[in-house]
């Protein structure tokens, strides 16, 4: 056979098209086989579908940009489980898309904050972090306190999941009809600070 | 961790060696001269005047990618990479300097193998261990100390002390003075009592306080700014008196029940005393109509599962020490 680059050199597309096969020999080896692996795909016993409420705060803490300073990813070292609790495990974020662990600490980790504090101090936290911790650089929320939500999508957002992980919940499906239909009514009227907190509240609570 | 699957161990090991394979034959094809053209010689096309050239590829470029792929082979051999296979060094990162354990070298494949049937971290767990063997005996000995005397103990306080900044001052302040919702733990005014084993009850399973709005009595809006004025009086403050005792007419409603007949409040409930001049929810006259209008409501988490009992029990010595200097 005569092997001529000139076919490759000539034809750009053609080129393109080697260019990824050779670069996706990677991703087949590093990212599929884990997409098919247990430890990554199934959840950790006592992990619990976000309510209505608590999927609208998921999307707050997305929209505000928390992962910037808030990791939610605790790390096999003595040091991070002395202060934040076990260390976070794959299983845990199955149900998160995307998942929230961050990369960055400007504030600790939240990955098991949920019940750490009340909520009455998450309200005052998250309108003024200075009311309650002085030395804290964290930007205020208040305006999540006035924002209401009308839930005209929550259902819609609680479906698709569902249909993501179709019997996913140990052979159930992750919400029921009824869950999806009254999501609407679930956080209708309530604030964002509300959902927030309800969010933020769930985290972490599957191991201990 | 668990181990994958044959099928994808072996996707891995397949797929890894096709693109070495494929690298060197790559490598083998493009070092040939195929053209038909002279080494050196001009490949007769040229662009804006500048004409390519039948050069090879440089001699000590090609050797170095030849020593890569040896390094790789090489490296597959020694460590883990291939699938589920663990390399001829037995090397992982979970058991770096894990020391020895029951007899078994450290970085060994039987410390693997038992890190693995036990599904743990074996970096961490020693770690864990180391740790627990270093300050373990600290605490197990200030658990079994009765608080009576760990409250006398510098160094315990001096631990609870740290354990407060990093777990409590979040809401009770590093200074433990408390701020508007969260009590002031400095002042030995206590809601539900500053007995030590009270402390520790409160710390272990929490607290949840809850004033109803206008104590779920019926009182009228009308009678808010009366009570106010009332409970103003009790706390020993200016007071208009005729609006106090409307205010005391209200009191009688029933939020004595919770309050008491003298106002000192019921620890039982954790209702405050209100004859001290010592506000959760602020002193101002607006304040305490929001409070009575609007009911309170104040949580304290457990830290029984966060935490454990030892180190609660560390800790309220600590608390009550700072009322109890």
């Amino acid at each position: 056979m005569k092997f001529n680059h000139e076919i490759v050199e000539k034809n750009i597309g053609l080129l393109g098209i080697f260019t990824v096969i050779a670069i996706s020999f990677g991703g087949l080896v590093q990212i599929t086989p884990l997409l098919f692996q247990k430890d990554t795909t199934e959840p950790v016993d006592g992990l619990i579908p976000y309510t209505a409420l608590q999927t609208e705060g998921r999307d707050i803490y997305v929209r505000e940009g928390c992962y910037n300073c808030h990791s939610q990813m605790i790390r096999p070292l003595r040091a991070e489980t002395e202060r934040y609790g076990h260390y976070s495990v794959a299983g845990e974020s199955v149900w998160d898309h995307p998942f929230q662990w961050g990369s960055k600490r400007t504030g600790p980790d939240l990955a098991r904050v949920g019940g750490r504090y009340s909520d009455k101090w998450h309200e005052v936290h998250l309108i003024d972090p200075r009311a309650v911790v002085p030395q804290s650089n964290m930007p205020g929320f208040p305006w999540l306190a006035e924002n209401k939500l009308d839930g005209k999508l929550t259902g819609q957002k609680m479906e698709i999941l569902r249909n993501l992980h179709k019997g996913g919940n140990k052979g159930q499906d992750l919400y029921t009809d009824e869950e999806i239909a009254g999501a609407q009514k679930a956080v209708e009227g309530k604030t964002e600070m509300q959902a927030l907190i309800a969010y933020l509240q769930s985290l972490g609570h599957a191991l201990k | 961790m668990a181990l994958m699957t044959n099928f994808w161990s072996i996707w891995i090991t397949v797929l890894t060696l096709v693109v070495i394979v494929g690298c060197f034959i790559l490598l083998r094809l493009v070092t040939k001269n195929t053209t038909g053209v002279e080494e050196g010689e001009s490949m007769g096309h040229s662009f804006d005047g500048i004409e390519e050239l039948n050069n090879p590829l440089p001699k000590w470029w090609s050797y170095m990618f030849y020593v890569t792929i040896v390094f790789g082979v090489i490296y597959l051999a020694l460590y883990p990479g291939l699938g589920n296979y663990k390399g001829l060094l037995g090397w992982s990162s979970s058991n770096q300097s894990i020391g020895t354990e029951n007899g078994i070298k450290a970085d060994s494949e039987a410390a693997i193998e038992l890190a693995n049937k036990e599904g743990r971290w074996v970096q961490y767990d020693q770690e864990v261990k180391r740790a627990d063997e270093q300050f373990g005996p600290i605490f197990r000995a200030y658990a079994e100390t009765p608080l009576e005397e760990l409250v006398k103990n510098e160094d315990a306080l001096k631990v609870g002390g740290r354990l407060f900044l990093q777990n409590c001052s979040q809401c009770h302040g590093s200074d433990a003075r408390g701020s508007k919702g969260f009590p002031n733990l400095t002042d030995n005014d206590w809601l539900y009592g500053g007995e030590l084993a009270t402390i520790k009850t409160t710390l272990m399973n929490g607290r949840h306080g809850m004033m109803p709005p206008k104590g779920g009595l019926p009182i009228e809006d009308s009678e808010i700014k009366g009570l106010a004025e009332y409970v103003t009086k009790l706390a020993g403050r200016d007071h208009d008196e005729a609006l106090a005792a409307q205010g005391q007419a209200s009191f009688m409603k029933g939020c004595f029940a919770c309050h008491g007949m003298d106002a000192t409040g019921n620890k039982f409930m954790g209702a405050p005393n209100l004859t001290n001049n010592i506000w959760l929810y602020g002193g101002s006259r607006g304040a305490i109509e929001q409070s009575i209008k609007n009911g309170r409501s104040g949580v304290m988490p457990a830290w029984k599962d966060v935490l454990g009992e030892e180190k609660v029990h560390v800790i309220t010595a600590y608390v009550y020490s700072l009322s109890n200097k």
